[in-house]
């Protein structure tokens, strides 16, 4: 059973400046006897997640909305436990995967093969399982010989369809997202459309920042608004919808 | 027998951590000691392999020599500084270039991942953001690369004592432990030079500018029975690089290292791994923030 939890999370950042982040300053300010207040230290505290708290359970399909700089990325790497609450505690229970950047630890330099070791690895696979895998993960991503080749001789798509293809190969329980994913041409779109559903309907939580609407309707049950890092508004996908891109002209 | 099973003890017991962390993670901004942090990584060594690897194959991918031209150009320096220290010193060259030979090997070990240590949470960024892998792990990431890197060097000693056909002698086996040690050592400062260094980004530059002055404090281009009286006290058993290098060095050279190079070199071990943990656990936490 897969469960998120959140209970007053708040994630505070310190933003040092040049000067602020060194060590001199933290020196001199001794040396002049503290007379200098807190903001000339330069370290200025952004709050961009403010006291949220909320569940999510089995089955559901979170929708997080908002503008740009409302949270929804420090939100999802929170869930992906990357920062820990500044205060509030959180509870994460069920095996984590995130597709929110398929192409980290790839190296150009190394051949295709090679990288989905290294992808799988960092994934959290063994390396028997990756051996199981890598047939599936090369056939699947219609490479071919190219597989050999080292990475930085791909094409954009090429190398997309590589990330993909090793990144939705596990099933997570809860799935992260920053939006919803879209590879290769035409062919291959129909093929990553099909695996996407199919990784979605098998995790028992999925929660996805999204500014489209369609994809909050039909694919999510719930929505969270957030703004300036608060819930705004926590609802079902189309409540939310509503109030959020405005009721459907029709 | 009785290690091998205490071994395999570990193993399971490191499963069980793992399947536990990645199915129940409870978030809070409480601290405890860097311990399991520690532990955890340690678990996942292989994964901190591939990514050292990987690290020492990206430099070299398209050269024909790969990691031989370290070899080369490190046998290059030392045949260099060979011949003008040797001859500043008037030490007879085959005492004097084994000598030189393997100090500087290790001192490059030494203080490359002192220095990659300072930068192992900065230079990982992109993964520390993106996944909660132990911290830790970048930083033994460093550690294995810059093993790799000593393994090739290593080439170098052995060519040296056949070209002057000095004897390897049975004592040269304490080098392994000695390096073990040494290596425990670095590893805690270069996980606590990672933790302040991404707070305080200038330390970066002080530690480089340190190691560089140890450099010549050290005797690594000069030998250690050119001083004596108090200086020699000063220089050597003061100077904790010495003892780093020395329990290696001195079995390599034929003679086993002093009690003292023994005792200092566990003791900042064990010290300095207690203070790291303490630092480690009470910052953790901080560090992607700092990112």
């Amino acid at each position: 059973m897969a469960l998120i939890d959140f209970q007053g999370v708040c994630v505070d950042f310190p933003v040092y400046n040049a000067s602020g982040r060194s060590l001199k300053k933290r020196l001199m300010l001794v040396a002049t006897g503290g007379q200098l207040n807190e903001d000339a230290t330069g370290v200025v505290v952004i709050r961009a997640l403010d006291n949220l708290t909320f569940k999510i359970g089995d089955g559901e399909r979170v929708a997080l909305l908002g503008h740009n700089g409302a949270g929804k990325t420090t939100l999802l790497r929170v869930l992906s436990s990357v920062y820990a609450p500044t205060s509030g505690s959180g509870l994460i229970q069920g095996k984590l995967g995130s597709l929110i950047d398929i192409s980290l630890g790839i190296d150009p330099e190394a051949s295709g093969l090679e990288n989905i070791y290294i992808r799988g690895r960092l994934l959290g696979m063994s390396a028997a399982e990756i051996k199981n895998k890598a047939p599936q993960i090369v056939e699947y991503s219609e490479l071919g010989d190219f597989i050999e080749m080292p990475v930085r001789t791909y094409s954009t798509g090429m190398h997309m369809r590589l990330a993909f293809t090793i990144s939705t190969t596990l099933r997570p329980e809860i799935l992260l997202m920053d939006e919803w994913l879209s590879v290769g041409d035409e062919g291959f779109k129909h093929k990553a459309e099909a695996r996407m559903k199919e990784m979605v309907q098998s995790t028992s939580i999925l929660v996805v920042a999204t500014h489209s609407r369609e994809l909050a309707m039909n694919t999510c049950t719930r929505a969270l608004w957030l703004e300036h890092g608060k819930i705004k508004m926590d609802g079902s996908s189309k409540e939310v919808c509503d109030a959020y891109f405005g009721p459907v002209a029709s | 027998m009785l290690s091998l099973i205490h071994a395999r003890r570990t193993i399971l017991q490191c499963e069980i951590i793992n399947a536990f962390s990645l199915n129940v993670v409870r978030m809070s901004n409480s601290t405890d000691l860097g311990y399991k942090d520690v532990h955890l990584a340690i678990c996942r060594y292989d994964l901190a392999g591939t990514l050292g690897w990987q690290d020492v194959k990206q430099r070299y991918r398209r050269s024909k020599l790969g990691p031989f031209w370290l070899t080369i150009s490190m046998g290059v320096m030392i045949g260099a500084l060979g011949l003008v220290f040797g001859g500043i010193f008037n030490t007879p060259m085959r005492e004097f270039l084994p000598f030189l030979a393997i100090g500087i090997i290790l001192w490059v070990y030494i203080s490359t991942v002192i220095n990659e240590g300072c930068t192992a949470f900065i230079s990982s960024d992109a993964i520390i953001k993106q996944l909660p892998l132990p911290l830790f792990l970048h930083v033994m990431r460093v550690i294995w690369r810059n093993a790799v890197i000593l393994a090739h060097n290593v080439v170098i000693i052995p060519v040296l004592f056949l070209v002057f056909l000095k004897p390897l002698e049975l004592v040269a086996f304490l080098a392994i432990p000695g390096l073990l040690l040494s290596t425990l050592t670095l590893a805690w400062v270069a996980l606590l030079a990672g933790v302040l260094c991404t707070r305080y980004r200038d330390l970066t530059q002080i530690v480089a500018s340190v190691l560089q002055i140890a450099f010549y404090l050290t005797p690594i281009i000069w030998m250690p029975g050119l001083l004596s009286g108090r200086r020699s006290f000063f220089f050597l058993e003061m100077n904790p690089f010495y003892h780093l290098i020395e329990v290696v060095r001195a079995p390599l050279l034929g003679s086993a290292p002093t009690l003292t190079n023994w005792v200092v070199s566990a003791a900042l071990a064990l010290v300095g791994w207690i203070i790291t943990l303490w630092v480690h656990g009470k910052y953790k936490n901080r560090i992607s923030y700092w990112l």
